[in-house]
């Protein structure tokens, strides 16, 4: 079985995000990118179901500008068969990244699609849902658990109120959440073989996908400051507070 | 103009962020239906009948519909949501799950969170985990949005009386199935909903010290969450997480329990209205958000603080 997996380069999580001086973006200059946290889960989980003998091939995939490439070299160190960039510099809007990986999925034909419920910069948490939208394909997202049942994935969702499993015919779109597993370390013997495996370029375009957005970004802000209160001597001096300054108890 | 409102319920009641969705619909300003698609769920639609500023209830009962999949639900809502120029459901792992693909379905963007409604088109949305705040103008016909419920008031949940109309549609795409829900049971309020939230971080070291939260919350009446590090330790599930990742709340009162104050937590709880940390750590970060600080060791202040509450 193929497995399809989305990868995207965003800022660092350890990063402190500033917003630019004229509001119009954050500041990406200079700052550490590196691969979406969630994005990371999505790889590891592909790579367990190779271990598993449930894959056969991993495929993976980025959209983004030529730096992206090191988002995919870092999926082929830690186990991915072969690449495909998708180039592009312009800005992809969820609906355009779900469009283009439908591009792919019609030509790759995959019978899982991993991505990361969400990345860390636009925090959408939208393109795996379009994507099986557009492909007709049935979903599980949030996912803490995939077993792969035979013509069957039976994904363990991630839900507000607790846990829910749901049975989804393949091909199927699988969504990460953080307990689905730990992503493993790249080893450098693999870091030196990736370089090796094959990445194809690809563009929007050849895939019959344009690249626009229907949505304008305005401003971006800073979030409103929360300034430091006062600190109290005792737990009696807390309780007092919050009944008779605060009145919150 | 006019907006639809995919309602939260669990077919016998509706949940309480939908009226909060209510009210940022109210703020875009049309006329307003709410989509109540369950099985059996006329109960959750009548509730939604009563709700102050709804003008009509679409009910969508359905075998099809009984969970809410993704698939099934995408699908209804793209049908009936191309007579609307708005549609908002809840920024919850339910909204969350089949909103993108209505949106997709109708080849629109969906703007994902949003905290303020500037006017009919324009959304302001936390980016980058709360770090920074998007201001966004879209111009797809159907404006297709989650709403974050904590940012907007609960409408009056009584004073309406809306036309209740059922939907004949039976929208099963027969590629999906439920298959089993482990459901987290609690006699306490639920995170988002509650008035008083106690969490604990890593500094509880271990999941059965979270039994000193829980007895300071039952005296209480709150609700208990915890950092993403304690759940990324394994001290208890992951539904009861605050954070970016996690549950975004902004109860009255906010008690951070051996919680440092990662970015990523403080996207999560930062609205709260009172918020009091306890930590050992006199440099935690959390500090520097609170407006009461208590530099002591949890273990003999969360005991103390229950005897006193």
């Amino acid at each position: 079985m193929k497995v399809l997996v989305a990868v995207k380069r965003v800022i660092d999580y350890n990063v402190k995000v500033r917003v630019k001086p004229d509001n119009t973006d954050v500041d990406l200059a200079n700052v550490k990118m590196a691969m979406n946290p969630f994005c990371e889960i999505a790889v590891e989980e592909a790579v367990r179901l190779k271990e598993k003998g449930v894959a056969t091939e991993i495929v993976v995939v980025s959209i983004g500008d030529k730096k992206s490439e090191e988002q995919i070299r870092t999926a082929l160190a830690l186990g991915a068969d072969r690449g495909i960039l998708v180039e592009t510099d312009e800005n992809v809007s969820s609906l355009t990244a779900a469009k283009i990986l439908k591009g792919l999925v019609d030509k790759e034909e995959p019978s899982i699609v991993l991505l990361g419920k969400q990345s860390i910069d636009s925090d959408n948490n939208q393109t795996g849902q379009m994507l099986a939208s557009l492909a007709g394909l049935p979903q599980g997202t949030f996912a803490s658990e995939v077993v792969v049942d035979g013509d069957k994935v039976n994904v363990t969702r991630e839900i507000d109120g607790g846990l829910q499993t749901v049975a989804l015919n393949l091909p199927a779109v699988v969504t990460t959440d953080l307990r689905l597993n730990e992503p493993r370390y790249a080893k450098l013997p693999d870091i030196m073989k990736a370089k090796r495996k094959p990445l194809d370029k690809t563009t929007p375009a050849d895939l019959g996908v344009e690249v626009a957005s229907k949505v304008a970004t305005l401003k971006v802000e800073p979030p409103a400051e929360r300034s430091a209160g006062i600190k109290v001597g005792s737990v009696e001096e807390l309780v007092e507070k919050l009944k008779n300054e605060a009145k919150v108890l | 103009m006019s907006t639809l409102v995919i309602a939260e319920h669990n077919n016998s009641a509706l949940a309480p962020v939908t009226l909060n969705v209510v009210t940022a619909a109210k703020e875009i300003g049309n006329e307003i239906t709410v989509l109540v698609a369950g099985a059996d769920c006329g109960a959750a639609a009548e509730q939604a009948a009563k709700v102050d500023g709804v003008a009509k209830v679409l009910v969508a009962d359905n075998a099809a519909y009984a969970n809410q999949l993704a698939e099934n639900m995408g699908l209804l809502i793209a049908d009936l949501g191309k007579g609307f120029t708005h549609i908002l459901a809840a920024a919850t792992t339910n909204g969350k799950n089949y909103l993108p693909r209505a949106a997709a379905a109708l080849d629109v963007e969906q703007i994902s969170d949003i905290v303020r409604v500037d006017s009919a088109d324009t959304f302001a949305r936390p980016i980058y985990a709360g770090n920074a705040v998007a201001t966004v103008q879209s111009s797809d016909a159907i404006k297709v949005i989650t709403v974050r419920g904590t940012s907007f008031d609960a409408a009056a949940a009584e004073g309406g009386s809306a036309a209740v109309e059922a939907v004949d549609a039976a929208h099963d795409a027969g590629i999906s199935a439920f298959a089993g829900e482990e459901l987290a049971k609690s006699d306490r309020p639920e995170l988002t909903a509650a008035d008083v939230v106690i969490s604990g971080g890593r500094g509880m070291q271990n999941g059965d010290n979270f039994e000193l939260l829980y007895k300071v919350a039952d005296k209480i009446g709150a609700a208990v969450g915890a950092s993403r590090a304690a759940v990324d330790a394994g001290f208890v599930p992951n539904d009861m997480q605050v954070g970016q990742t996690g549950k975004i709340v902004a109860p009255q009162l906010y008690i951070a329990v051996g919680i440092s104050g990662a970015i990523q937590h403080l996207a999560g709880m930062k609205e709260s209205k009172v918020i009091v940390a306890i930590n050992k750590d006199e440099e935690a970060p959390i500090f520097s958000v609170a407006d009461y600080g208590l530099v002591a060791d949890l273990f003999e202040a969360v005991p103390e603080l229950e005897k006193l509450v």
